[in-house]
């Protein structure tokens, strides 16, 4: 049939529709088919896809666990502190943005050059670096309103660690301080994933994994733009264990008072369980300057300061003991039989070895006279101990002395001390591969020579006489008082007594050494002076104190403990260029024990929180200039 | 072949005598009312619960309808006598875009001429290049003749060619397509169709050279999202987890974690299904792709009652348009198709987009209308 135009026309254009259409049918098919395999299909792949963009995991740092000294004062807490923080990733211009915080806050070049410091810090990548610390409120406020506009820039309140007595207590606490990228590498990074900071010395170093807790987790939602949206659920960090110490904070107020401006070190330990009562080593430091990390000129001040207030003298001071360990080495002599209580020894001033002029000269220049062990020990008699030391010989010398815990480091929860040296033929030979000369054991036999110890260890090989003969790791916490201390093996009950005694008379005696600061006692201290040289003294000159420059005048130190015959503290002092034992130590140890068994009644009745605040303030007031 | 309407009492509803007669095809308006009032909803969750973003979107909406009830009244001779001259205005406007024309993100696609709110021709041409292709083919006989499909090719190219260089890369390929269209429905031949597709094919390599930058990287983050994750791979990515993620029966209104936490880009817009799908699962894009079927085979069922060659050929290629711009935007969406900036018609918020689409549903309806002024129709 013929068509005309217009209907043939009509045909064609609505058969070209239908195809269009089936063509478009193809391809929504198409389209449908897609969805479905994205929506259908692949559900999961794209749920977790999108939970994974949805929910950030973060890491909430436990509340580190607190210090507490043995009456529940807390030494070390963790305050709130709002600190402006920069994530130094998320900047493109530095420089721009601090000006932009120095227009809006408070913004020292004190705090400019210990930002660039914390910059500079090695640090885990997207940590951030804290501008500011201690935020005021309106520094907070000014900053907060415009911290949208820059990106890296934000604003959070950590709690950060304080010590109230952070002068009392830097050198036995120590300090926490931010992680090190060397510090990094040998902790466990899952469980400082919320934590910047870690303790760098002493208790705080020692007692690490407790202090720390346990890492938090909290799952944010946050939006494309990173802001977090709100919070999805949570995993609450379990705070760090708290540390309860032997530590008598108002003791070591008392410490320091005593020590004053001097340079010097006392270790103060409870004889019962070795727990140490207080710690002191002047001068000393804010702890709490460390925590954010310290401005470069505060802390090159510290290290340039000739006192060098850093410096661990209590733990880390190696000092001749001098004549402190006559005692012990008196119980050293009398176990091997080289002397007996009964045998006598003539003191002319000074003694010889056999077909050697060399004269070992007393610091009594006329002599004693005679002498036995009681009245060596009293009167402190230099040549009975060079005569003994001889007829013990260094080998047995230094083997007795060990039991005391001479030249090795003390262990338990100590950080950071050091071992001393314990002279003997090894040591000599694996230090300086020489032989040993007999001259070497004269001097040895009255803590000079080779010997050096620290504070700490003249103070635990005290407590170990206090003991009467059992010797007893010295430690912080209460955590350690684990066993009941080693004996040692040394003479017999009766020697410990009699020696004790003897060590009384050094107090209390007519010719003690000490008899000077015992006036008034009404309890009794057996205790030892010490005098360590700093210069050796030539052969025929005269020692003259007050010639000489302070740096060189002589050690003075004391060990003690008190009440002799049930002793609750024990005290181990040195104060550096301080003189004579007799006259500068033990009157300094004299106040320490009125103190404790006077004031505080061993302990029983509660510090005087006015005190410890005053001398916290006085051990941080920068020191007049060092007149010599 | 008149129908028996006119005894004046109507016993039953009739769209299609009512349609023939008052020009407003009620099915066709019903079917885009539920579709804008679905995209109102979907736009107030979108924009983040924007009740003046809903609004707006739903004065659109009105003004738009308005338009298209106003020009389905047109004559169809009107409208072809004035399509050249609104073709030659368009082409005009065009030229302007470019040499006074304000744009964003590096393009220039809007005009903003004093006392008229800013528009961007391309929108205009949209209508005015698949008419002035219908009217020069229905001049003479159909199939068209080499000749005219020559001059025919040169009507799409050169408004194609001013609003691929503002640039705006997915309206020229629309509009190119549009003008297609009305080729394609004039009949052209099967021969000749296979012969350009495969010089269009040859031709690509070409395209490529001339695209710009950002294109050619819109292309190759279409074949490897994953090479650019957080740049321009980025968009595809996180569209494709929110449709995904959604499943079945989506997350719940308001509660697409991807759209609310603002991780899918331009979701009040251009993406905006994504969001559908990723509160709303299949369940809810289903609906929508319903709804446009709906659209789509009244248009096509309007095309087949259209009134005359011109108003086939305008009718079907309005039609089709539709539905690429469904199909490419949802493509998009899902990470088959490119990136390229079109909005989903009548959901994605925009005046200009919705108000132009209805124009182009009077057109459609316009062109149905049985003309009892004019006669001589065949």
């Amino acid at each position: 049939m013929e068509l005309s135009t217009g209907v043939r026309e009509k045909n064609l254009i609505q058969s070209r529709v239908v195809v269009a259409a089936l063509g478009g049918l193809v391809l929504l098919s198409l389209l449908l088919a897609r969805l479905i395999w994205l929506q259908l299909v692949e559900t999961e792949r794209f749920q977790t896809a999108s939970e994974a963009n949805r929910l950030q995991t973060l890491p909430v740092g436990p509340a580190r666990g607190l210090i507490i000294d043995r009456n529940g004062v807390v030494l070390a807490e963790n305050r709130p502190n709002l600190q402006l923080l920069l994530i130094p990733e998320e900047v493109t211009d530095l420089d721009e943005l601090i000006a932009e915080v120095r227009q809006r806050i408070e913004f020292t070049d004190s705090d400019a050059e210990r930002f660039a410091k914390n910059l500079k810090t090695r640090r885990r990548p997207r940590d951030p670096v804290v501008v500011k610390d201690d935020l005021s409120e309106s520094d907070a406020a000014r900053i907060a309103v415009d911290l949208f506009r820059f990106p890296g820039l934000q604003m959070e309140a950590r709690p950060t660690r304080y010590y109230p007595y952070g002068g009392l207590t830097a050198h036995s606490l120590g300090y926490v301080g931010r992680l090190s990228l060397d510090e990094l590498k040998r902790i466990e990074e899952s469980r400082y994933a919320g934590t910047e900071t870690i303790g760098k010395l002493g208790i705080e170093k020692a007692y690490e994994d407790a202090l720390l807790g346990q890492v938090g987790v909290e799952r944010v939602e946050t939006s494309a733009r990173g802001q977090i949206m709100r919070s999805v659920d949570r995993e609450d960090p379990v705070p760090g264990a708290d540390i309860p110490l032997h530590l008598d904070i108002g003791l070591t107020a008392k410490l320091y008072d005593v020590l004053g401006d001097k340079r010097g070190a006392i270790v103060a330990i409870d004889p019962m369980n070795g727990g140490i009562l207080g710690l002191a080593s002047a001068p000393t430091y804010d702890a709490n300057s460390f925590i954010g990390g310290i401005s470069q000129a505060e802390y090159s001040a510290l290290q340039v300061d000739r006192d060098t207030p850093l410096f661990n003298r209590a733990l880390r001071g190696q000092y001749p003991p001098g004549s402190t360990i006559k005692p012990m080495i008196g119980l050293v002599g009398l176990h091997y039989g080289a002397v007996s209580w009964k045998s006598e020894y003539f003191s002319r001033g000074f003694f010889q070895l056999p077909g050697n002029e060399h004269k070992y000269r007393d610091w009594k220049e006329w002599g004693h006279g005679r002498v036995n062990m009681d009245k060596a020990i009293i009167e402190s008699c230099d040549t009975y101990f060079y005569d003994m030391a001889v007829r013990l010989g260094i080998d047995q010398m230094s083997e007795g002395m060990k039991h005391f815990g001479f030249g090795r480091r003390q262990g338990r929860d100590i950080q950071g001390d050091l071992p001393g040296i314990l002279p003997s033929r090894d040591w000599k030979r694996a230090a300086r591969n020489e032989s040993w000369y007999l001259g070497e054991t004269v001097i040895s036999g009255i803590g000079q020579g080779f010997w050096v110890t620290t504070p700490l260890q003249l103070a635990a090989a005290t407590t170990a006489t206090a003991r009467r003969g059992n010797f007893i790791e010295p430690h912080f916490s209460v955590f350690e008082d684990v066993d009941a201390g080693a004996p040692v093996p040394l003479g017999t009950a009766m020697d410990w007594e009699r020696m004790i005694d003897a060590m009384e008379g050094v107090l209390h005696g007519e010719t003690g050494t000490a008899r000077g600061a015992a006036r008034g006692l009404n309890y009794r201290i057996a205790g030892k002076t010490g005098t360590a040289q700093v210069v050796s003294i030539g052969q025929e000159e005269e020692y003259d104190a007050d010639e000489i420059e302070e740096r060189f005048r002589d050690h003075a130190l004391f060990v003690g403990f008190a009440p002799a015959d049930a002793p609750r503290i024990v005290v181990a002092l040195i104060i550096e260029n301080g003189g004579s034992g007799g006259s500068t130590a033990a009157p300094a140890a004299r106040k320490v024990f009125d103190y404790w068994l006077l004031d505080r009644d061993a302990g029983a009745s509660p510090p005087d929180f006015d005190y410890i605040a005053t001398i916290n303030q006085r051990v941080l007031e920068p020191k007049h200039a060092d007149s010599n | 072949m008149l129908t028996a309407t006119e005894t004046g009492h109507i016993e039953s509803f009739k769209p299609r005598r009512f349609a023939q007669r008052y020009g407003v095809d009620p099915l066709l308006t019903l079917f885009v009312l539920i579709t804008a009032l679905y995209g109102l909803i979907i736009l107030y969750s979108a924009s983040g619960q924007s009740l003046s973003m809903v609004l707006r979107q739903g004065a659109h909406v009105v003004v738009g309808i308005a338009i298209m009830a106003l020009l389905s009244q047109v004559r169809r001779d009107v409208i072809i006598q004035v399509t050249p001259f609104v073709f030659l205005f368009a082409a005009l406007l065009l030229v302007a875009v470019l040499l006074f024309g304000v744009g964003a993100k590096g393009a220039q696609r809007w005009l903003d001429l004093p006392g008229l709110p800013r528009f961007q021709p391309s929108e205009l041409m949209k209508l005015a290049l698949p008419a002035m292709v219908a009217w020069w083919l229905t001049r003479q006989k159909l199939p068209p003749s080499i000749s005219q499909l020559v001059i025919a090719a040169v009507l799409i190219v050169v408004p194609v060619a001013l609003i691929a260089k503002q640039p705006d890369l997915g309206t020229s390929i629309i509009i190119a397509g549009s003008g297609f269209f009305a080729i394609f429905l004039a009949g052209i031949s099967w021969r000749l169709l296979a012969l350009l597709g495969g010089f269009g094919l040859s031709a690509l390599p070409v395209l490529w050279m001339v695209m710009h930058d950002y294109q050619r990287t819109r292309v190759m983050t279409l074949i490897d999202p994953q090479s650019d994750p957080l740049g321009a791979g980025w968009n595809t990515i996180q569209a494709m987890t929110a449709l995904g993620s959604g499943g079945m029966f989506g997350k719940g209104y308001a509660a697409g974690t991807q759209a609310q936490l603002k991780f899918l880009p331009e979701s009040h817009t251009d993406f905006i299904v994504a969001v559908l799908g990723e509160e709303m699962g299949f369940v809810g894009i289903s609906i929508l792709l319903i709804l446009y079927a709906l659209i789509l085979g009244r248009c096509l069922v309007l095309t087949m009652r259209a009134q005359g060659n011109f108003g086939r050929l305008l009718s079907g290629s309005i039609t089709l348009t539709f539905f690429v711009y469904v199909f490419v935007n949802v493509g998009m969406v899902c990470g088959v198709l490119p990136v390229v900036g079109v909005p989903l018609p009548l959901i994605s918020y925009g005046g200009t987009s919705i108000v132009s689409l209805l124009i182009g549903f009077g057109l459609i309806m316009s062109m149905q209308r049985t003309k009892r002024i004019l006669s001589g129709e065949s």
